[in-house]
């Protein structure tokens, strides 16, 4: 386990197992992500990557097995606590607030981040105010630095997917999450993008201090971002190690060619 | 190895955009929005000062029935909860309204913040339950809160503040609503101005509401609960939150309605009446709260369709020569009012499929429409 910026795990992920009827969708899976490091998830389609996603921001909850963030587990805590806690997400088709502006969705990203109460938001009283000032700086700095101005009053409905997938990003950013999950960012987007997504997750993770994990199926841009990649195949992890390790790895090569199934 | 495996991808390319900070635009003070509010409240404000009488009790009535269609539109509009049972928050606060002006001897003015309050405590108590319900449920259940209504107000147990079926008669003593401060005003003028002044209140601090942190939650669940959550957004808090706040302003139209007919009963708070406001929602338009106007206007107007429809018909009748063949009198109007229900619906299936965002969707089409024309 070399290459990662620190030893102390975020998250810890143990002997976590999904069942969905008969279907066992993860398999006691085990690993950690490690501070500062961003990890590489990969597997074939219905190997249980975006099952664990939902696991750790609380959709699902596991059959058995621990989530530890910071050290504490997860489980008792409700969905809406985890953004909180400090974990942001993406997700894999797009989960846009479509009628809303781009500047909203960023906007409702920064809402775990921030408080308030109805009766003194319809009022609109000095504390609001201040609240939503800071919620507006937090957006406009992130608005630009994902180059959403030009269209940052537009409902993101009707943008084009690789536009809604960096408002998304944006919206998960808005948190200032300590760890960030990305749900195959890549997919529906052209070469040019892609390179340009590569160099947003590291500067993400340099710039911002956030540790990423990042699944996806776009293998060139797993391997050139990824500090250490985990591979899951039929809910089981089969293989963690450097980028180089886990290509080298004969069962990971197996499970992409289909062999042995 | 797959083809899809190598390492050495090409080199960055360093076209994410610099990072410049954008400030975010500041609402405009004098925005078209703006100064449209602006005109139409200075309309308002003229309508007594221009007309009289029964123009002006058909407006107050018009601005009570707005301040209804606002509170549906906060949970239906805005945060996508359905409810078929808004009759009750607005007899819940005519109700309040009416028992503590007669049995309690409180100022009326003073009955209205406390009419929404009650409301505001009924509405959340009753989305509790209801918060597992979607969709077609959550109508049901709605549904079922509008039809018990009138027959819990009818109920002998508290036929001693409710009056029964016979309601309850306000100000007995005075004979009409006592003009206070002394002003030089019949009591229809005032009504007027006093509704007028509540339902201003009332629609900035809706659009305040909207516009700030819990309104962008409830508009989150209504896009995508599921992204909502992983937000951090409380489901069951703004979920509920939502039913109270649009039952407190359904409750405060309520008390207004109690003031303006001075005079409660279990029989005006039917199903049918829930079915209207949604109705003065619709052609207002959902989710478009400066609509709610229009769709006042459409509550006042719409039972009257049924009316113009009967003339229509006689006209037709007359100029034909076939009038003698028609049903007479009492029996025509049995007829047609059956028929009028077909009607309602007929045209409110018309309008939902000629303009499913109501008159806001027209009225920002057009706008669309003269601004492409000028550019
Ligand atoms: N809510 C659910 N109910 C039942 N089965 C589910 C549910 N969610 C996932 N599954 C099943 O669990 C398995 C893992 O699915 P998952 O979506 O996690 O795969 P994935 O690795 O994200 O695949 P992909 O690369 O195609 O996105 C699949 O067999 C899927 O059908
Ligand atoms: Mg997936």
């Amino acid at each position: 386990m070399v290459g990662a910026k620190g030893q102390t795990p975020v998250i810890s992920i143990q002997g976590v197992t999904v069942k969905f009827g008969g279907i066992v969708a993860l398999d006691s899976v085990e690993f950690d992500i490690l501070d500062g490091e961003i990890l590489g998830l990969i597997g074939p389609n219905g190997a249980g990557k975006t099952t664990l996603f939902n696991c750790l921001s609380r959709l699902y909850t596991p059959t058995s097995g621990n989530i530890a963030f910071m050290g504490e587990s997860i489980l008792g805590q409700p969905a809406h606590r985890i953004a909180g806690l400090g974990i942001g997400r993406t997700f894999q088709n797009v989960a846009s607030f479509a009628n809303l502006s781009v500047r909203d969705n960023v906007r409702i990203g920064a809402h775990s981040d921030t408080r308030s109460n109805p009766l003194f938001d319809a009022l609109w009283l000095p504390s609001v105010r201040r609240e939503e000032r800071k919620i507006d700086e937090v957006t406009a700095d992130l608005i630009g630095w994902l180059g959403l101005e030009d269209v940052a009053e537009l409902p993101v409905g009707g943008l084009p997917f690789g536009t809604q997938k960096r408002v998304e990003l944006a919206r998960a950013l808005a948190s200032h999450p300590k760890l960030l999950l990305l749900d195959e960012p890549a997919c529906g987007l052209n070469h040019d993008e892609v390179s340009e997504l590569g160099t947003l997750i590291k500067r993400i993770r340099d710039e911002r201090g956030v540790t990423v994990l990042l699944v996806e199926h776009h293998m060139s841009l797993v391997m050139s971002v990824s500090d250490r990649v985990v591979v899951l195949n039929f809910g089981e992890k089969i293989a963690e190690g450097t980028p180089d390790e886990v290509q080298k790895n004969p069962e990971v090569v197996a499970a992409y060619l289909g062999d042995g199934h | 190895m797959t083809q899809t495996v190598h390492t050495n991808a090409q080199a960055p390319s360093a076209s994410v955009p610099p990072y410049q900070p954008a400030p975010a635009p500041q609402a405009k003070l004098l925005s078209l929005g703006n100064i449209v509010s602006l005109l139409v409240l200075a309309l308002l404000i003229a309508i007594p000062i221009f007309s009289e009488g029964f123009f002006v009790f058909q407006m107050t009535q018009m601005l009570v029935y707005a301040t209804a269609v606002l509170g549906l539109n906060l949970l239906t509009g805005i945060n996508g909860q359905f409810s078929l049972g808004h009759s009750a928050f607005y007899a819940i606060g005519a109700y309040t309204c009416a028992i503590l002006v007669e049995l309690g001897g409180v100022n009326y003015m003073l009955t209205i913040p406390i009419a929404g309050v009650v409301a505001f405590v009924f509405g959340f108590l009753f989305a509790f339950p209801a918060l597992r319900l979607e969709g077609i449920y959550l109508a049901l259940a709605t549904f079922a809160l509008a039809v018990a209504t009138p027959q819990l107000l009818k109920l002998n147990a508290i036929s001693d503040w409710t009056g029964g079926v016979q309601g309850i008669v306000m100000f007995q003593e005075t004979f009409d609503v006592p003009v206070p401060f002394g002003l030089p005003m019949d009591p229809g003028t005032w009504t007027f101005y006093l509704t007028l002044f509540v339902f201003a209140v009332v629609y900035v601090l809706a659009l305040a509401l909207v516009r700030s942190r819990t309104g962008r939650a409830m508009m989150a669940i209504r896009d995508n609960p599921i992204a909502a959550r992983s937000m951090g957004i409380s489901l069951p808090y703004y979920k509920a939150t939502a039913f109270g706040v649009s039952a407190l302003v359904t409750g405060i139209a309520g008390a207004l309605n109690a003031i303006v007919i001075k005079f409660v009963a279990p029989d005006s708070f039917t199903f049918i009446f829930a079915v209207l406001i949604l109705v003065g929602m619709v052609i207002g338009g959902v989710g478009w709260l400066q609509g709610c106007l229009i769709g006042g206007l459409a509550m006042l107007y719409f039972p009257n369709i049924a009316e113009v429809f009967d003339d229509i018909v006689l006209w037709v009748a007359n100029i034909g020569g076939f009038a003698d063949a028609l049903p007479s009198g009492n029996e025509m109007q049995q007829q047609f009012i059956r028929l009028s229900g077909v009607i309602y619906g007929v045209i409110l299936v018309l309008i939902i499929y000629l303009a499913p965002s109501g008159a806001g969707g027209l009225l920002r089409a057009i706008a669309g429409r003269i601004k492409r024309l000028l550019s």
